[in-house]
C-alpha cells in the first residue's frame, strides 16, 4: 500500500528488558547524534519561528493576524477545511465500510487509487484541476461562456485541497477496522439491529480513536496545504489567498515578523495534532494493556 | 493483520457505500488524472518528446528533483535509521517528546517549515553563518533543497524501521552473543539483514514523497533556471506562461515516476511482509 505510513493506533508498545546492549559510550554517542540531528532538522525551526515571530512583541504579532488580508486568508483557510474534512471523512468511512466489510472484485485497485494522492506531487494536484478547469484547459471555453470560475477561486482551492487530503481518513479506518473484523457487527445484525445502529453503536465506538486522528490530520494538511492552493489560486489578495499563501506573500515582502507570526498559528495547529496524536496512542494502549491483562488472569 | 473474517452480503449497506466511493474517487481522483492523460495525447509524439525530454532546462530540473531526493533518501536511511534505533533500543530524558516530534514534517506545513528552514541555514540564519565561516553556503543551493527534503522525508524512515526494530526477538540477540558473536557481528549478520526491508521501504517512501516536493523546496532553493529550479516549479513556471502542454508534459513523466515507485513500494512491503 504505497505511500503510506500506518499510525500505531491500536498497535502494543514493545517493552523488553534486553539482556544484550552496547556499552555505555557506544549508546551515549548514539542518542547524542540523533539528539543533534533532531535538533538541527526539525527543533532549531520550531525555535526560530517563535522567536521571529514575536520580536518586535506581542502587539505587532497580535497585529499581524488582525490585519484585513490576515483575516481573509484565515477565513478561506477555515472555509475550505470546513467544506474538505466533512466530505473526506464521509468518503472515508464509507470507503472503508465498503472495503473492509465485504468482498468485490477489483478491490486492490481501488485501495490502490485512494492511496495515489499520497504518491502524487502537490504541484501536479494542483495542474489536473487546471488542465480540466483553467482558461485554457479543457473544459474552460464552456465555463468562461457560462460564467462559471473555478480556477484563481475558492472551487479550485477546495477541490486541490480535497485532492491532497482524499486518502487520510480512508487510510485510517481501513487497517483498524480489517484488524477488527465484522463479528461484532454481524453479532448486532443477528440481535435485531438495523443497519444505521450497528454502524453508531457497534462499528463506530470501534472506531472512533482511527476516525479521530483520520479528521485532525486530514484537517492539519487541509490547512496548511501549500503546492497545490497555489497553482490554483491565483494569489489574488484578500480573495483566493489562504494562510499558506498569506505566509509566502509576506515572507517575498521582506515582512518577516508578519510572516512567522501567521506561520506560528499553523505550528500550533501542528503541534496540537501531534499531542492528540500522542493521546490517541497512549489511550489505546492503555486500553490494549488493560485487556491483555484480563485475558492473562482469566487463562489463570 | 488479523485473518479476513468477512462476510458475504450479511451486512448492509454495500451499494450505498461502494457506490458512494466509487463514485467519489472517480470525480476526485480518475477523472482529473484522465484529462491530463487526455490534453497530453493531443500532442504529437514530436512535440510531447520536446517539452518533456530533451529541453535542456527541463532535463536539468529532472537531474535536481530526482538528484537531491535521492541523495535526501540517503541521508534519512541513516539518521533515521539512527533515530528509530534510539527511540526503540535506549531509554533517555525527553524520548517521549522526541518520538513525538518525529511526526512533525507530517503535520507542519511545508509553506512554513520552508521559511524556517531558508531563515535558519541562510548565510546570514543562526546556524547557515556558521557554515558561511567555513565558506558552506546551504541556502539558495542544492544542499538547501537536500535539506528541506530531508526534513520532510525523515517521518517516513523512522516510522517504517520503528516496528520492525520493536518486533525484532531479544532472544535472536542473545543467541548470537552467546555463541560467541560480537555486538558488530550481532548487527551486521543479525539485526541488519531483518531490518533491511522496512529500511528499503521506508528509503523509497521518503524518496518517492521528496521527488515530488515543492513548499519547503520554493523557500530555500533559490529558484536560479537550469542551476537550483526542481521540476514542480517549472510546471508552475510553464502554467504561468499559459504553456498548458508543456505543463502536462512534465507532468505526465512525473506521474510516471509516481506509479513507479508506488509499484516498488509494494514490491518492498509484501517483501518485508514475508520477512515478519
Amino acid at each position: 500500500m504505497a505511500g503510506v505510513i500506518p499510525s500505531r493506533i491500536g498497535a502494543q508498545g514493545v517493552k523488553s528488558r534486553r539482556a544484550v546492549t552496547e556499552p555505555l559510550w557506544v549508546r551515549s554517542l548514539l542518542i547524542t547524534l540523533a539528539l543533534l540531528f533532531i535538533a538541527l532538522v526539525l527543533v532549531m525551526p520550531l525555535v526560530l519561528i517563535f522567536t521571529y515571530a514575536l520580536q518586535q512583541g506581542w502587539a505587532v504579532y497580535i497585529a499581524s493576524f488582525t490585519e484585513p488580508d490576515a483575516v481573509s486568508a484565515i477565513r478561506l483557510t477555515l472555509i475550505t477545511a470546513a467544506i474538505t474534512v466533512p466530505l473526506n471523512v464521509i468518503f472515508g468511512v464509507s470507503a472503508a465500510w465498503a472495503i473492509t466489510k465485504f468482498h468485490f472484485r477489483g478491490k486492490n485497485i481501488l485501495i490502490t487509487l485512494i492511496d495515489l494522492p499520497f504518491a502524487i506531487s502537490p504541484v501536479i494536484a494542483g495542474l489536473i484541476f487546471v488542465v480540466l478547469f483553467g482558461a485554457r484547459g479543457i473544459l474552460g471555453p464552456w465555463l468562461i461562456e457560462n460564467d462559471i470560475r473555478i480556477i484563481f477561486a475558492t472551487p479550485g482551492i477546495v477541490l486541490a485541497t480535497i485532492f491532497v487530503t482524499f486518502p487520510f481518513v480512508a487510510r485510517e479506518l481501513i487497517p483498524l477496522m480489517q484488524a477488527q473484523g465484522s463479528d461484532e457487527e454481524q453479532s448486532a445484525m443477528t440481535l435485531g439491529a438495523n443497519g444505521w445502529q450497528t454502524f453508531w453503536r457497534v462499528t463506530l465506538p470501534n472506531i472512533k480513536w482511527g476516525l479521530l486522528y483520520g479528521v485532525i490530520l486530514c484537517n492539519a494538511r487541509s490547512m496548511g496545504e501549500f503546492g497545490a492552493v497555489s497553482v490554483v489560486s491565483g494569489h489574488i489578495r484578500g480573495l483566493t489567498n489562504t494562510m499558506p499563501l498569506h505566509i509566502e506573500i509576506l515572507y517575498n515582502d521582506y515582512q518577516f515578523t508578519a510572516s512567522f507570526a501567521v506561520a506560528s498559528l499553523l505550528v500550533f495547529l501542528a503541534l496540537i495534532t501531534m499531542v492528540v496524536k500522542a493521546i490517541i496512542e497512549w489511550r489505546t494502549q492503555q486500553t490494549i494493556t488493560t485487556i491483555t491483562d484480563d485475558t492473562l488472569l482469566l487463562e489463570k | 493483520m488479523a485473518k479476513k473474517r468477512t462476510s458475504h452480503r450479511v451486512l448492509p449497506g454495500f451499494g450505498l457505500t461502494f457506490g458512494f466511493t466509487v463514485f467519489y474517487t472517480s470525480l476526485i481522483v480518475l477523472i482529473p488524472l484522465a484529462g491530463l492523460f487526455f490534453l497530453t495525447s493531443q500532442m504529437t509524439w514530436a512535440e510531447f518528446w520536446a517539452k518533456a525530454v530533451t529541453d535542456p532546462r527541463v532535463v536539468a530540473s529532472y537531474k535536481l528533483s530526482f538528484g537531491a531526493a535521492f541523495i535526501a533518501a540517503i541521508i534519512n536511511a541513516v539518521f533515521g535509521f539512527l533515530v528509530a534505533w534510539v527511540l526503540v533500543r535506549y531509554s533517555f530524558w525527553g524520548k517521549r517528546i522526541v518520538d513525538a516530534l518525529v511526526d512533525l514534517p507530517f503535520a507542519l506545513p511545508t509553506a512554513v517549515s520552508g521559511i524556517a528552514l531558508t531563515t535558519l541555514y541562510a548565510h546570514t540564519g543562526w546556524i547557515g553563518q556558521w557554515f558561511d565561516s567555513f565558506g558552506i553556503r546551504i541556502a539558495y543551493t542544492p544542499t538547501g533543497i537536500v535539506l528541506a527534503l530531508t526534513l520532510i522525508g525523515l517521518p517516513f524512515v523512522v516510522r517504517t524501521v520503528q516496528p520492525a526494530l520493536e518486533d525484532l526477538e531479544a532472544e535472536l540477540e542473545e543467541a548470537a552473543s552467546s555463541l560467541g558473536a560480537t555486538r558488530g557481528q550481532t548487527f551486521r549478520r543479525v539485526i541488519f539483514p531483518a531490518i533491511l526491508p522496512s529500511l528499503l521501504s521506508g528509503f523509497t517512501l521518503a524518496f518517492a514523497r521528496a521527488v515530488g516536493e515543492f513548499g519547503s523546496v520554493y523557500f530555500i532553493a533559490g529558484n536560479m533556471p537550469y542551476k537550483t529550479e526542481i521540476a514542480p516549479l517549472l510546471i508552475i513556471i510553464k502554467l504561468e506562461q499559459y504553456d498548458y502542454h508543456g505543463a502536462a508534459a512534465i507532468g505526465v513523466v512525473m506521474l510516471l515516476a509516481s506509479f513507479t515507485f508506488i509499484f516498488i513500494i509494494n514490491l518492498l512491503q509484501a517483501w518485508s511482509r514475508r520477512h515478519q
